[in-house]
């Protein structure tokens, strides 16, 4: 009997295994395998860790890899630090029993995020251009028209500017999470504040946020996984150059030129897999960190 | 019964292969693979019956693919032993690798290469010349399309040199009804291609600097390689109003609405201009230094067609070759697509005005091709792309063209041995 009932998980877990195998496990070695090997004269050969060692060696190569990491962990801090406050505050509104067509704003604000990246990026560079845009426009009628640059062309800002749209687009996700988490919590606990005196702003900070740290938790590193394998908005607004002279560059941009080739450069796919290993290596690493380090260490409530 | 019935079945269909082995013997086919899909119907209503006219026994069909996937498409089909008889070709590295891994046929030998100058046939030849193995069929030249009217209303001469091209857009720009100069730095490849590629053949004497450079006597650091820069970044102050985020796009139509008065062009642009444009438009080249100089233009080779080795109907292929070399191809195809200039040394008479006045250019200008496409953009960092960089770097003012020339020379100096 207790054999038969085992074939049975086997048997259950099998096309998902398979397919999970076939169309992501097996990719992802075979991508790690190939970053140790370097085109020859015929054919691939075996290069150890050469590929490494020109990724992070070589003054050039090490260059464009720091400074894509860098624009990948500016990418990250203002998402973190203008989605993530955003996203709870609207999902406290939201949850106010008072305000009214709450199921209209919800919907409004998360549907950017079932936007394709292209239509997102193309949106918002024509809003932004300062030739046909309306946010010139827009700035004029209030009286800031001196506020106004081509924010996209310029170095100082583009990155800036391109992870607030980033942000316009996937506010809605931590918003749901939190409004769901924020929902759970029973009246009961709520009430029992309000005896002891606890109402408000000291409710939502003493009782509310304790209890939606583990949503936070979550939303962190799913904007962290999704921010470190970032490329589609970039590449729709900036191209694969990633300009202005770069500043754009993010590990994804990084390695889609690298590995495909871009105009006159043909591509380097063994090159390219070293850099996909070390942004794996990076992702890797950012989710340990959170897994063993910080949610083992929050606390958590039982209703 | 059956076996009456499956015999007469075989013996029709023998009779069938027969008669189709026979309509072959009379009449080859050759099969064009290529990259413009969108020139099918000029192939197929003008190109293809004025050669089948003149050569009867020959049928030609065109078979175009998409572009982003021509090469890709080709290999495999050349590797699967698919491909047709008659193979376009991309410039530079792609057709030569496919040359040296046997693919392409070397065509040397064909009558019609005299009708080709060694630049023409440069994009297509082994790196020691001594091989060709495509037919070159068309190139596009650079200069700058401006407004007649906007020119006419200000009283603007077509400026020569480089004093009377800065003056007239200092001229526009005092004005203020005009944009000077429609471009943008925000895709980057225009600064390059229409910016440095345009303007600096007159700076570096066209092929000798770029021969030089191959060669390795002359640097990216050297006066004839940085002061194109230097130009561009003068450019800075002619440009529209947040130029950093204007796209290609956007300055092909801030020009075809009117609102530029200059843009910096290949000759490409003619026949969406002349759709979009409601106004007069001329062109100049690329204005000289001092009154008289000798001029140099870019004149880029882009598009060529070569034989499928492996091609079954080779003798059928070169005559066709030898017509593609021919001044009536050359006049077919000039005239179809202004804009795409033929390679042939035979003048060719062409309807377009501002067509005409491009490749009028060529008799009193030395054309050379991109600095940046023969051999020098084979290795890691590309030349070509770090160029896109530099050149929208220095129009915007970010890096001077010194410090571009330095950085350009370094990255080629670390891969490519004659500039070490």
């Amino acid at each position: 009997m207790a054999t038969r009932s085992r074939l049975h998980v086997a048997v259950f877990l099998a096309p998902a295994v398979l397919v999970y195998t076939a169309v992501m496990i097996w990719p992802l070695f075979n991508t790690l395998r190939l970053a140790l090997y370097a085109a020859g004269d015929e054919g691939r050969v075996f290069a150890g860790l050469a590929n490494f060692a020109t990724l992070f060696g070589d003054p050039r190569w090490s260059g464009a890899f720091w400074n894509a990491l860098g624009n990948n962990f500016w990418f990250f801090f203002i998402h973190m630090i203008v989605q993530n406050p955003i996203g709870i505050a609207l999902a406290a509104i939201l949850s106010h029993p008072r305000l009214r067509f709450a199921a209209l704003y919800r919907s409004a604000i998360f549907i950017p995020t079932i936007l394709s990246f292209v239509i997102v990026g193309f949106a918002w560079k024509l809003i932004l251009s300062p030739i046909w845009g309306i946010a010139p426009g827009i700035l004029d009628a209030v009286g800031l028209k001196a506020l106004f640059a081509p924010w996209l062309g310029r170095e100082d800002y583009a990155l800036t500017t391109l992870a607030l749209i980033s942000v316009w687009q996937f506010v809605g996700i931590p918003m749901m999470l939190i409004y769901a988490a924020l929902l759970s919590i029973p009246e009961e606990i709520l009430e029992a504040g309000e005896i002891d005196g606890i109402t408000g702003w000291s409710a939502f900070w003493r009782i509310k946020l304790p209890l939606i740290l583990p949503s936070i938790g979550i939303i962190s590193i799913l904007t962290f996984v999704g921010n470190f394998n970032a490329f589609d908005l970039i590449y729709a607004a900036q191209g694969a150059l990633a300009g202005p002279d770069f500043s754009t560059d993010i590990l994804g941009t990084f390695l889609y030129r690298t590995f495909f080739g871009f105009q006159l450069q043909l591509g380097d796919p063994h090159m390219g897999s070293a850099i996909a290993t070390a942004m794996f290596a990076i992702i890797l690493t950012g989710v340990c960190i959170y897994l063993f380090a910080i949610q083992t260490r929050m606390r958590r409530y039982q209703f | 019964m059956t076996q009456g019935r499956l015999g007469r079945l075989s013996g029709l269909m023998l009779t069938t292969a027969l008669i189709a082995t026979g309509a072959a013997a009379q009449d080859v086919t050759l099969t064009i693979e290529s990259w413009r899909n969108d020139d099918l119907s000029i192939w197929q209503d003008q190109i293809i019956p004025a050669f089948e006219a003149a050569n009867p026994g020959i049928k030609v069909a065109f078979t175009p693919s998409a572009p982003a996937e021509y090469n890709a498409a080709l290999n495999s089909k050349l590797d699967a032993g698919t491909a047709g008889d008659l193979i376009t070709c991309r410039p530079f590295d792609a057709s030569l690798a496919l040359y040296d891994g046997g693919k392409l046929a070397d065509l040397s030998d064909l009558a019609a290469m005299a009708n080709f100058s060694d630049v023409a046939k440069s994009a297509w030849q082994t790196d020691d010349g001594a091989h060709t193995f495509c037919v070159p069929m068309a190139s596009v030249i650079h200069g700058f399309i401006y407004n007649k009217t906007a020119f006419a209303e200000l009283g603007i001469e077509v400026p020569a040199t480089e004093a009377d091209f800065f003056a007239a857009l200092d001229k526009i720009k005092a004005d203020g009804t005009y944009i000077p100069m429609a471009m943008g730095t925000n895709d980057q490849w225009e600064a390059a291609t229409m910016g440095y590629n345009n303007i600096g053949p007159n700076y570096w004497k066209g092929e000798d600097g770029r021969r030089a450079l191959i060669a390795g006597t002359q640097k990216l650091t050297d006066e004839a390689w940085v002061a194109p820069y230097r130009q561009l970044a003068k450019w800075k102050d002619y440009l529209g109003d947040g130029f950093e985020a204007q796209t290609y796009p956007d300055s092909q139509n801030l020009f075809t609405l009117g609102r530029a008065a200059v843009y910096p062009a290949g000759s490409w642009e003619i026949s969406g201009f002349n759709a979009q444009a409601d106004f007069e438009m001329g062109a100049f080249p690329p204005p000289v230094a001092n009154a008289g100089d000798e001029c140099y233009i870019s004149d880029h080779t882009d598009i060529a067609i070569g034989l499928n080795a492996a091609s079954p109907n080779a003798e059928a292929a070169r005559t066709f070759l030898e017509w593609v070399g021919s001044a009536e191809f050359a006049t077919l195809y000039a005239n179809a697509l202004p804009g795409f200039f033929s390679l042939n040394s035979a003048p060719v008479e062409m309807a377009d005005p501002l067509a005409q006045e491009f490749v009028s250019w060529r008799g009193k200008c030395h054309s050379t091709i991109r600095s940046t496409y023969q051999i020098l953009s084979r290795g890691t960092p590309n030349l070509e792309n770090e160029t896109w960089n530099a050149s929208a770097n220095v129009i915007r003012g970010s890096e001077t063209p010194e410090e571009a020339g330095a950085r350009l020379q370094a990255g080629l100096a670390s891969w490519y041995e004659p500039q070490k």
